[in-house]
């Protein structure tokens, strides 16, 4: 899957996006991060707020009980800023 | 009509543009968003917006529509700027037009405040303590909320 990462979960992670092949254990977005937080301390640090992080698959917003197949782009950002 | 760039925009030519030939129009409303000098964090020297090309458009686009279905508008004109800018600078202009007053006005309300919660966009404040990434704000969720069904 395709992960792209924006504001301050870029900035802690380190970088803008990644592909990565999740265990197969992963099957929801709690899951992913989960698996996601054990990959690093910056990982760690990126989304210790684990209930403020926002999530949008396929441009789409989605709720952390939503499933993740291999072929989705995986967008994960604080809550949004603009206007 | 979305437009989501880095270049600055005359709102006078947005305006002009969004009326032209159409004669059914009798209230026009806009909202225009400017970069503050002053923020939680103190001074403001200059601020970045970051965006996720491709959402971006498509959830402004949803929102826009979303404002058609509940009012009869004529127009609708969403121009979000992306990348560094300085206090004083235009971030965001928002324009509707309709028959009436209350119909444009009210439109332009909701259009910058489902915007606000909705839109994939995120402000990094520069002052003099450094760079901070502004947090949302409550009062915004609120602002949004009170237009829900």
């Amino acid at each position: 899957m395709k992960l792209l990462y924006f504001a301050w979960v870029r900035t802690n992670i380190g970088k803008a996006e990644e592909e990565v092949v999740a265990p197969d254990h992963v099957q929801t977005v709690e899951h992913l991060l989960d698996w996601l937080a054990t990959l690093g301390p910056q990982y760690a640090a990126a989304l210790d707020r684990r209930n403020v992080i926002k999530v949008a698959i396929n441009h789409e917003y989605v709720e952390h009980d939503h499933p993740v197949r291999p072929d989705d782009e995986i967008a994960l950002f604080p809550p949004v800023t603009g206007g | 009509m979305i437009k989501v760039q880095r270049e600055d925009f005359d709102i006078g030519a947005e305006l002009a543009s969004l009326t032209a030939g159409n004669t059914k129009i009798g209230g026009l409303a806009t909202f225009v968003g400017l970069v503050r000098d002053l923020a939680d964090q103190g001074a403001v020297a200059a601020m970045t917006l970051e965006h996720y090309p491709g959402m971006t458009e498509r959830r402004l686009a949803e929102i826009e529509a979303e404002a058609r279905s509940r009012w009869p508008l004529e127009g609708v004109l969403i121009i979000h700027r992306y990348g560094k800018l300085e206090p004083g600078d235009r971030i965001v202009l928002v324009a509707t037009t309709s028959a009436h007053r209350q119909a444009a006005l009210d439109s332009c309300a909701f259009l910058i405040d489902w915007l606000k919660t909705k839109a994939p966009f995120w402000k990094l404040e520069e002052g003099a303590k450094g760079a901070a990434w502004v947090e949302a704000k409550e009062s915004d969720d609120r602002a949004a909320d009170k237009w829900k069904r």
